[in-house]
């Protein structure tokens, strides 16, 4: 079990009234599972990652990442444990302006303290992993859209994280550069790693093992991945 | 280091935004630079012109009330001592004195000619050590002998300036000066010998540093009674064992001198006194009794012409006005500060999603925050950097035009780095902070 939510509620204030976005949520992710979580904008999807991503923590409920319960961490420690388990792959990339490809792949190294001839060494290798291994000096804007969401790929992948979380990772391109966005997943799911993607798209969605669906801050279908939490 | 370099490669990215923002920091440091290099040159160049080149010698004078006490006209004071040969010994054994010499002195003497050109310097009654301690040295001639003070002879010695103004033509030496109608004959020349000769660069210099343009003539001591009146008050030159020295020597001397020579009317002093009550009495009231007696305007005290004395106080003149510019100057660098901040601010406004994305990453606060205190730290102290090296050329360029002396020092350079590192860090922390906190939801969020 890499991840469990148990029960989770999440409210934000619009003033000084509680807003729920997601209610009672439960879900347990195994190791290796490639997952699709699908739902209409507003239905608290974006949330959902945040908490999954340690970006965030819930209101109420328990969320063990990897065993560890995330709700009672502070800043600093979010911040680390988002550094060594977890690969972030956003819809606009964010990658940094002034920075070429292969340091842009090895911030997450910089923060977890590794020395800069292996940062180096690791990054290039990541690089080349998405294909990208002519192209490590580049700077962003001298890639295009799916040259850029690799260099993504390859930053979110370079720590060796547990999980890796994608928002709408297809979102700003094109079809073609977007399916071979979706190979990349793929080659890693079949390595093993465990994915979860947040998504509009069906067609994407298809590309997944399993897909959940989520509307109004609930889970709808994926009873699988709910059962333990409702039996317990 | 990273930090250092990523800060480098902002400050590049935005060259006038950064040369903007600096130009606060650039002008500040610069003014103080400028100011902080015109008031050490000038305090330099007013202690060499007072105090010369190390001669170290403080002058200790009779004063009557405020005034050096003046014999030309007036005859000696009933109450003013005439100052022992012990004395001699006595007072060389203060604090902080390396010798003393006893010397009477007339400016403007009247009755010294040279046929019918008289002369309008300075004569000095001076006692077999003068010369040594205010560093004279025989040009051409002799010295005085201790058979001239012996045989109370007529010779005089002459200056190189006294020689011009009575005998520009002649050989000097063997010639005669008269003085109050009695010949003296010119044994020798002498000459200063620290070789220093005052920087004039202004009129008020001129006025400052000029005196005895006329030259010196000098005679034996045990002559001075012959052409003006006996027991005449002696000045004392007193030569400080180091220039910092002067101040206490002088005070000493001139401590000891009123304590022991000086019969004050509230406690006539028993004519009869042993030395050794003298030594005591002059031990004792030092501290605090003297300070008053000194002060007072009506009697005698010996006072010293303290040149170090004056220095400072010149110099804490002139510090004192550019003390003023140097506030002027730091408010203008609080303004450069306030001027960083709001650039800081905006580049964390800028740069939210990148503060945002480094958070996901796994940036901990600590490392945002120290990211944008050394991008401001590094902004400021280049500003720092470039505004020593204005301030430099501006100090230099002031000094070629105005002929005001400049030096630059070291310490001045140090300090406004390091204060502009600090202004850095300071106007850089609440930037710094707000970046650090902000919630990297947000932070991605906002695009």
């Amino acid at each position: 079990m890499i991840l469990e939510l148990k029960h989770v509620y999440k409210d934000y204030l619009r003033g000084k009234e509680p807003v729920p976005v997601l209610q009672d949520i439960c879900l347990s992710v195994e190791e290796g599972e490639y997952l699709a979580i699908m739902g209409p904008s507003g239905s608290g999807k974006t949330t959902l990652m945040n908490l999954i991503g340690c970006l965030d923590v819930p209101t109420s409920g328990e969320y063990l990442l990897d065993g560890k319960a995330v709700g009672e961490l502070n800043d600093n420690a979010l911040a680390e444990l988002r550094n060594h388990y977890i690969g972030f792959v956003f819809q606009n990339f964010y990658l940094l302006p002034k920075m070429s490809a292969v340091d842009n792949v090895a911030l997450p190294l910089l923060y977890a303290g590794v020395s800069q001839k292996e940062r180096r060494e690791r990054a290039i290798a990541a690089l080349e992993a998405v294909g990208l291994g002519e192209r490590i000096n580049f700077l962003p804007n001298q890639l295009s859209g799916g040259q850029c969401q690799r260099v993504a790929i390859a930053r979110a992948m370079v720590g060796n994280p547990k999980l890796l979380l994608a928002d709408e990772p297809t979102g700003a391109l094109d079809t073609a550069s977007g399916n071979q966005i979706m190979e990349i997943f793929q080659q890693l799911s079949d390595q093993g790693m465990t994915i979860i993607m947040i998504t509009h798209e069906p067609s994407i969605a298809a590309c997944a093992g399993q897909t959940l669906h989520i509307l109004d801050g609930q889970l709808l279908t994926g009873a699988e991945n709910q059962e333990d939490c409702h039996e317990a | 280091m990273e930090n250092i370099r990523l800060a480098c490669q902002g400050i590049w990215g935005h060259k006038m935004r950064s040369f903007l923002t600096m130009l606060g920091i650039i002008i500040g440091i610069a003014s103080i630079i400028t100011i902080v290099s015109t008031i050490q040159g000038t305090n330099e160049q007013i202690k060499e012109n007072l105090i010369g080149a190390g001669s170290n010698v403080v002058t200790v004078q009779l004063y009557d009330g405020e005034w050096p006490a003046d014999f030309s006209y007036n005859p000696v004071p009933p109450q003013v001592r005439p100052i022992d040969d012990i004395m001699h010994q006595v007072l060389e054994s203060l604090d902080g004195v390396d010798q003393v010499a006893f010397y009477t002195q007339r400016s403007w003497p009247d009755g010294v000619y040279v046929g019918s050109t008289s002369f309008s310097g300075t004569l000095y009654g001076i006692d077999d050590a003068f010369l040594n301690v205010e560093s004279y040295r025989v040009l051409y001639g002799r010295c005085f002998q201790q058979s001239d003070y012996d045989n109370f002879r007529r010779v005089i010695l002459l200056d190189k300036k006294a020689v011009n103004t009575l005998f520009p033509t002649t050989y000097p030496v063997g010639q005669v000066v008269e003085i109050k109608g009695e010949p003296f004959t010119v044994v020798g020349v002498v000459e200063q010998n620290n070789g220093f000769k005052p920087k004039i660069s202004s009129m008020n210099d001129y006025q400052l540093y000029a005196d005895t343009s006329s030259g010196a003539i000098f005679l034996p001591s045990v002559m001075w009674a012959s052409v003006y009146q006996f027991d005449e008050p002696q000045n004392v030159a007193v030569k400080a064992t180091s220039t910092d020295d002067m101040t206490l020597a002088g005070q000493n001397v001139a401590d000891a001198l009123t304590a022991s020579q000086i019969i004050s009317t509230g406690q006539p002093m028993a004519s009869d006194d042993g030395m050794g009550m003298d030594d005591s009495n002059m031990a004792v009231p030092e501290g605090d009794t003297v300070g008053e007696e000194v002060t007072a305007p009506e009697g005698y005290s010996y006072q010293s012409e303290d040149l170090l004395k004056q220095a400072q106080q010149l110099q804490e003149m002139s510090s004192a006005t550019n003390q003023q510019l140097i506030w002027v100057a730091c408010i203008s660098l609080l303004v450069g500060g306030i001027g960083v901040m709001n650039i800081m601010l905006v580049s964390v406004t800028e740069r939210t999603s990148e503060i945002g994305l480094k958070k996901a990453l796994g940036a901990k606060k600590r490392r945002i925050r120290r990211q944008f205190l050394t991008e401001a730290a590094v902004l400021t102290s280049l500003g720092g950097i470039v505004g020593v090296l204005l301030g430099i050329g501006l100090a230099q360029l002031i000094s070629k035009t105005n002929g005001i002396p400049v030096a630059i020092s070291i310490p001045a350079i140090l300090v406004s780095v390091v204060f502009s590192i600090l202004i850095g860090l300071l106007f850089g922390l609440l930037p710094a902070v707000k970046a650090a906190n902000l919630n990297p939801i947000d932070a991605l969020r906002r695009d």
